[in-house]
């Protein structure tokens, strides 16, 4: 055994640097991605302490309060619980795409998280694209849907998958202007350029009030992207039972519980970024930065300010989708998409040809 | 069933009987066009334990507990109508404190019934908070009963001639106390649902049903008055005393499922009203008429001797049929609860035959749900407001 590692040490001092580095860089590309990965993690489980705390508010119910202290530690358990859960296989489904699916579902939504930035110029990949990195992505998702819609031999999983996929095309399209519409203010698809961009006015910079159309109909699409009431129409329990999520058991299935929560965590956290000024503090501007920008325990304090600000920002929205669900009725599908194609479509056509037609003007 | 062969794209879902919106044990057999509902064909039966013939070997006394699992939401009624049938059978006389009591019973549990098919009917177009809101009133109605009746739910309460026992001490306060909370309560419900743009959007238009109509498929209840047509038992039939009290008949012209929906939320204030009335106006004296309780009576033995039986304040009751037949209704919060009654001068009934409301109004489903989207199955079949219990008997 130590024969062995002095051996491999032999070999490194051969050629000590460029080993090295290979590791250091591996290192070094893996430790944010699992940092972010884990933060993701630990953020979901907060949003689904908040979502039942809340939701037990709203109907005058107690809420998880055994498992942890306050019951924050409630998800992990049903998380562990799942883990432990047999997973059945429909016997007549095609168990490939029943198995795939959950897990396309899931990555397809955690890769838009690297475009996320959570304080000044902390982002996993600042690519060129930027959001539409996010808009091409989350219409991966609904394939997963519908393979595992498809793959569970199930009526009910099939409609919902059907639903899911139909919901989400028609959903896109008026995002897809509304984020356009903000990569129009900031003349860049740049996630990090749109915050700056936010950053002059302090509150009054931010482009909820350059956008107010945009942003109601930004809320209201990624409320249909995420599946949500009023929006849950493929997973309605009344209706398919659990839609495409029927046939499901153990980890599977929480995955599919997972992806609604990471799904709803980085709607939340684009409509910070977007909308809500990022990880700038938006009170005293001009004054906190200078600051930090001291020495460089300082500009470690202000990484970690921005990125409280930003989380802080994103719970605080939080409560207006989660308060959304435990208070509407859910709409019919036709309904669905006839408000999303023939109204929140034209108004946000509309909001982007008044956006572009100012930018135009102001140039 | 006449779904042409060339259709190749037609989907036969099967819904129920462990759906979650089945109301029970409900089956559905639906074709499905995409979202379009083709055709539906309803299962009954899965919750049959033949209630019918089980009442032609007991008494009535021994029948009573059995009763409250017919529409186990609305208790009271199934007990009503199975101490009516017996009482108009004999023509026996009900003191007046006991029929107010009964009213007051009567109208609580048209609240509890209505209070439970409002959660479910939110639930199923989506919104699950009203459950809780519901369930938060519903406990009161019930902790009144079990004050009274010492039961929650199976109260066992309604006597030939009577009921089981007299109201305890500081229950009508309790009861007033209530009445004035509630209508608080109906207000809430009304702020938080019946303007709401969505609900609305789920219920306008859904599952219309005419006048003519809903006579011709017998419907009654709020799914009769709904559609505009003024027929309410309790002023119809006039039992009990409700008409010496001032209530008005809850009723809609459009038949659809707000109209539905508006008529059962009338009528729990309504109730409210007759409640408040009825506790206003009881009078004295005793709650049940005793003297029917057995016919045949010993006279005057000697104690200790070889015949006596020792008889408490209540003899165990042997209530003897009359060789007649009779139908009798009361107005249940589902619609009209009958029993047509055939006595065979014994202590149990010759043939017991249960009209039970859910069982009619459900008939109408598979006509409404067609041409309509699956979404509206559950809208329809919420606002039809079923009991399984009911129906399958």
């Amino acid at each position: 055994m130590i024969k062995m590692i002095m051996d491999t040490t032999e070999i490194q001092t051969i050629n000590p640097f460029s080993r090295l580095e290979v590791v250091y860089g591996i290192l070094w590309t893996l430790v944010p991605i699992f940092g972010l990965v884990l933060g993701i993690i630990i953020g979901v489980l907060v949003i689904v302490w908040l979502e039942r705390e809340i939701s037990a508010g709203i109907q005058q119910r107690i809420g998880p309060e055994y498992a942890g202290p306050l019951g924050i530690l409630q998800a992990l358990a049903d998380g562990v619980k799942l883990l432990f859960k047999e997973n059945l296989l429909p016997s007549r489904g095609d168990a490939r795409l029943f198995s795939i699916g959950p897990s396309i579902a899931v990555i397809s939504i955690l890769l838009s998280y690297s475009i996320i930035p959570f304080g000044d110029h902390l982002i996993l990949s600042d690519l060129t694209i930027g959001v539409f990195l996010w808009i091409a992505i989350s219409s991966v998702a609904p394939i997963g849907l519908l393979m595992s819609g498809y793959g569970s031999n199930n009526k009910y999983s099939f409609l919902g998958g059907l639903r899911a996929t139909a919901q989400s095309i028609s959903y896109e399209i008026p995002l897809t202007l509304c984020v356009l519409s903000i990569s129009l203010l900031s003349n860049s698809p740049s996630t990090i350029d749109i915050v700056e961009a936010q950053s002059k006015y302090g509150f009054w910079g931010w482009n909820l009030w350059r956008q107010p159309i945009g942003f109601i109909i930004f809320l209201c699409s990624s409320l249909a992207e995420c599946e949500r009431l009023p929006f849950d129409l493929p997973e309605a329990e009344e209706e398919l039972v659990a839609g495409y999520q029927t046939e499901y058991s153990g980890i599977k299935f929480g995955l599919f519980y997972i992806a609604s929560y990471l799904n709803l965590l980085v709607s939340s956290l684009f409509v910070t970024v977007l909308y809500l000024g990022g990880w700038n503090l938006s009170i005293a501007y001009g004054f906190i930065p200078k600051l930090f920008d001291i020495n460089k325990a300082g500009k470690v304090f202000g990484t970690i300010i921005g990125i409280l600000i930003t989380l802080a920002k994103t719970y605080l929205f939080l409560f207006i989708p989660i308060a959304t669900r435990w208070t509407l009725p859910r709409l019919r599908m036709d309904q669905l998409l006839s408000l999303g194609w023939k109204f929140l479509l034209p108004i946000s056509l509309g909001n982007l040809l008044l956006t572009t037609s100012f930018q135009l003007l102001s140039l | 069933m006449n779904v042409p062969a060339t259709r190749k794209d037609l989907m036969r879902v099967n819904m129920g009987p462990h759906h979650p919106s089945m109301h029970g044990v409900l089956r559905l057999i639906v074709t499905l066009d995409g979202e379009d509902v083709i055709d539906c064909e309803p299962i009954l039966g899965y919750l049959h334990r033949g209630m019918e013939k089980i009442a032609e070997n007991r008494t009535i006394i021994q029948y009573l507990p059995y009763v409250t699992r017919w529409d186990y939401l609305a208790t009271m009624f199934t007990e009503a109508i199975t101490v009516n049938g017996p009482e108009q059978l004999g023509n026996i006389q009900v003191p007046k404190r006991a029929s107010y009591i009964r009213i007051i019973m009567l109208e609580l549990s048209r609240i509890a019934s209505h209070l439970l098919w409002l959660g479910p009917f939110m639930a199923d177009i989506g919104a699950q908070t009203p459950f809780f809101y519901i369930f938060r009133e519903r406990e009161l109605i019930y902790d009144l009963f079990e004050a009274a009746t010492g039961m929650r739910m199976m109260h066992n309460y309604f006597r030939i001639g009577g009921v089981a026992a007299d109201l305890p001490y500081g229950w009508i306060d309790k009861c007033l106390d209530f009445c004035d909370y509630f209508l608080t309560g109906v207000t809430e419900y009304q702020k938080l649902i019946t303007r709401n743009p969505i609900f609305l959007k789920r219920v306008e238009g859904v599952g219309v049903v005419g006048g003519e109509e809903a006579l011709n498929w017998g419907l009654s209840g709020p799914m009769l008055r709904a559609s505009g047509i003024q027929w309410d038992l309790r002023k119809v039939d006039q039992y009990e005393c409700y008409y010496e009290l001032d209530w008005e008949v809850q009723w809609q012209k459009e038949g659809d499922s707000l109209a539905r929906y508006l008529v059962r939320i009338g009528e729990m204030t309504e109730s409210i009203k007759i409640i408040q009335q009825a506790l206003e106006g009881i009078p004295g004296g005793p709650y049940e008429n005793l003297e029917i309780r057995r016919f045949d009576k010993v006279k005057d033995p000697e104690w200790n001797d070889f015949e006596y039986r020792f008889i408490s304040k209540k003899p165990s009751p042997a209530f003897e049929l009359a060789k007649q037949e009779l139908y009798v209704r009361v107005e249940a919060p589902k619609g009209e609860l009958g029993i047509f009654l055939i006595g065979d001068a014994g202590v149990f009934p010759w043939r017991w035959k249960i009209r039970p409301p859910g069982f009619i109004n459900l008939q109408i489903l598979p006509q409404l749900v067609k041409r309509m989207k699956l979404a509206d199955i559950m809208t329809i079949l919420g606002s039809i407001d079923i009991i399984m219990g009911e129906v399958d008997r």
